[in-house]
């Protein structure tokens, strides 16, 4: 009796499987390749949080990629290391590195002044701003208009810190959320009214799909050095500083050598670097 | 180790409605749960065929696949169907499912109902063949035989099971804090490890409060079951 | 098939190998907790009844939480403490694999126990009245005998183990829970693959729960069964 039940049961979510439609997306461009005396060099251990688009998702194979992936590995040829890939849940990345599961972190992390006071970042690899999203068309005056909204945001980023200080005493409710991925299936299913997001992440994750096309950015571009920090940086544990300095000259070879432009170009056709 | 961090006032207040949020979520995954487990066992142990097949792949499902998944279901998987994001805005049940709470309790008292059937049906299925033939001998139709031989008795049997599952089910309270905007126990302490970077002090604080209420829980049940198994104790004289 | 789906399924493998894991850890303590709470030596039976009574009273989700994000810094400080320099990591599997079978370890000491008290006396004073050494008694004598009685309770066990692996999902471990919500988000379909994932579930469940039953009907041969 149970085998029969079972195999109906396999057999109900197996049409479910190939009866759903796969989101039809642009083929992602793909990850840089690996020079082939790359098995002899040091291992640098990278930690990324997958569930960020551009910067770092899979491909539907399930394969690694985006902006700070690309980076991270042409930083590692530059430093002539072989980088090895750790996914990582974001909220769980600075206790990683302290812990000592990975020795960098490139995976769009603000260098913040409270996150300074734990971890050591090299200089900004890239710099976007923040924005406030919901549904096009609510009137935006200032915080106290998301007044009773349901925001979500990615438990430990930079957004949440700003949400929970500047939105949630003008009477936002703030929902954390373990993804950001995450966030958006809750805004498709109608439990939150928006999100604080990085502009790029949103845009290419979200605004840009069909469940995003009736939201919009509202208020002005965030980029507050309290909450916001002063762009994207790699972090390494406090103390490590040769390592922090061939990160750095690093970044500035493959900026000098338009290796950085290139890979910029797959992913946006604005200035990721900001000023 | 940094114990100060557990003394702050907003820390005490998060873990104090982690602990609220946790007993609510005992006490009405085990009632519901409780009152549909009930019908569950009649239906389990009933002579329709198709009411036992029912139930049975009930139980089947629920005991086979994880509670983690149950949650993850109920609170993304239902809000995925559009026929349900049609009707819960302003459709009654449907709008419950908006909540957290509300589908972190249903897959709780799910989950609970279908063990606690399956003990309850076990035991009820231990009925001594005596007393049933007696019952029938006396004229007593089959809703009487059930309402007072043979539940009260399996529901004495299913005891210690029951008081073993109850623990169980605080222990489940846990998994809670995956559904996100709900406070319980476990994601109060994850958010002050989140927080201050404390992992010991904010489980280990955690720990130790789930430990006291296990301690309570097996003490009650202790006292259950000397009043309604006391026919079993060992007899001092 | 689509590449999700297939993620789904490479996950199911991990699951499978963690609860594997996992069963050996639990086996290995089962045995040693059972016979320390058999031993008559009251340290003994006072640290394994302490084994089991924290098991039972607090929740998998915070062990796991604990030996994950502090097992590591733990480790390390333990280690500096002694005056060793080690590079140690507890990364998830680990952690999953030792939380859990530390977790089912106190449940199959249980087990064990009650499998052992089950076994006559008699048994084990004819195996020394032969001469048998401890060891051997146990091998030949009590563990044989022992596999009937603690086939149900061991069969339980097992499979509450493999539901209880979704939680390393939570930790980072890529299994088929893990799988299954990273898909559900990034296509937007949570539901399709949350029910795949749980009949992979309902698959593992299934596959144990006949091959057990076969083993504790082998294990039954020559013993009366009540039955109704």
């Amino acid at each position: 009796m149970k085998l029969k039940l079972f195999a109906l049961l396999l057999a109900l979510v197996s049409s479910f499987a190939v009866t759903q439609n796969p989101a039809v997306s642009p083929s992602p461009p793909p990850p840089a390749a690996q020079p082939a005396q790359a098995q002899n060099w040091p291992v640098l251990r990278v930690a990324v949080d997958a569930t960020y688009k551009p910067f770092t998702y899979k491909t539907p194979a399930g394969q690694l990629t985006g902006f700070d992936v690309h980076i991270a590995q042409a930083l590692c040829n530059e430093m002539r290391r072989r980088c090895v890939f750790v996914e990582q849940v974001w909220d769980g990345m600075i206790p990683g590195l302290l812990a000592r599961k990975y020795d960098v972190i490139i995976s769009s992390m603000s260098i913040t002044d409270e996150r300074r006071r734990v971890v050591d970042f090299t200089d900004k690899y890239y710099s976007t701003p923040s924005g406030i999203v919901v549904r096009t068309g609510t009137p935006f005056t200032g915080p106290a208009s998301l007044r009773g909204m349901r925001i979500g945001v990615l438990k430990g980023s930079t957004q949440e810190r700003f949400a929970m200080s500047q939105l949630r005493p003008a009477g936002a409710i703030i929902v954390p959320y373990d993804a950001q991925n995450q966030v958006y299936l809750d805004i498709q299913a109608g439990r939150l009214d928006g999100t604080v997001a990085d502009r790029v992440e949103v845009t290419a994750g979200f605004l840009n799909r069909p469940e995003g096309r009736a939201f919009g950015f509202v208020g002005p571009e965030l980029r507050d050095r309290r909450y916001f920090g002063d762009g994207m940086g790699i972090a390494l544990r406090k103390g490590r500083d040769e390592l922090r300095t061939e990160l750095n000259n690093a970044i500035r070879a493959i900026r000098a050598n338009g290796t950085y432009d290139r890979i910029a170009r797959l992913y946006f056709d604005f200035d990721i670097y900001g000023d | 180790m940094n114990w100060d961090v557990l003394l702050l006032p907003e820390t005490l207040a998060l873990y104090a409605e982690g602990l609220v949020t946790t007993l609510w979520l005992l006490a009405g995954s085990l009632f519901f749960g409780g009152a549909l487990s009930l019908l569950l066992a009649l239906a389990l142990t009933s002579r329709v065929a198709a009411l036992r097949w029912l139930a049975g792949a009930y139980t089947y499902c629920i005991r086979g696949t994880p509670l983690l998944i149950q949650i993850f279901l109920i609170y993304y998987g239902i809000a995925q169907l559009e026929w349900i994001q049609a009707r819960w805005d302003a459709v009654w049940p449907w709008t419950m499912f908006k909540d957290a709470f509300f589908c972190a309790l249903l897959a709780l008292a799910l989950n609970n109902a279908a063990y606690t059937a399956e003990m309850l049906a076990g035991a009820m299925r231990e009925t001594a063949p005596g007393e049933l033939e007696a019952a029938q001998a006396m004229g007593m139709s089959r809703w009487q035989i059930q309402r007072r031989i043979v539940l009260p008795s399996a529901l004495r049997r299913t005891l210690p099971a029951y008081g073993n599952e109850v623990v169980m089910m605080l222990h489940s309270t846990s998994l809670a804090s995956t559904v996100p905007a709900l406070i319980d126990l476990t994601a109060a302490a994850s958010r002050i490890y989140a927080d201050f970077f404390l992992p010991f002090e904010a489980f280990l604080f955690a720990a130790a409060i789930y430990l006291c209420i296990t301690f309570m829980l097996v003490g009650v049940f202790k006292a259950l079951e000397w009043r309604f198994l006391g026919h079993l104790r060992p007899r001092s004289h | 098939m689509d590449g999700h789906v297939l993620s789904v399924l490479s996950g199911a493998q991990l699951t499978l190998t963690v609860s594997l894991a996992s069963l050996g850890v639990a086996i290995a303590l089962g045995l040693l907790g059972a016979a320390a709470k058999l031993s008559q030596r009251r340290p003994l039976v006072a640290l394994a009844g302490a084994y089991t009574t924290l098991v039972r009273g607090v929740p998998e989700l915070i062990l796991l939480l604990l030996v994950y994000y502090g097992g590591t810094i733990g480790l390390i400080m333990l280690l500096e403490r002694l005056g060793l320099e080690a590079e140690v990591n507890i990364d998830p599997f680990m952690a999953g694999v030792l939380t859990l079978g530390f977790i089912y370890g106190a449940f199959m000491t249980e087990t064990f126990r009650g499998a052992m008290l089950a076994i006559p006396k008699g048994q084990t004073e004819a195996a020394w009245a032969f001469g048998m050494s401890p060891a051997r008694t146990f091998f030949r004598i009590t563990l044989p005998q022992m596999v009937r009685y603690a086939l149900p309770g061991f069969t339980n066990n097992w499979l509450v183990l493999i539901k209880a692996t979704a939680l390393v999902s939570l930790i980072g471990l890529h299994d088929v829970t893990f799988h299954a919500m990273q898909a559900g988000a990034a296509t937007r379909e949570p539901f399709y693959f949350l029910l795949l994932a749980a009949a992979v579930f309902l698959a593992y469940t299934t596959v144990s729960l006949w091959a057990l039953r076969a083993l504790s009907r082998r294990y039954a041969l020559g013993s009366t069964q009540v039955s109704l």
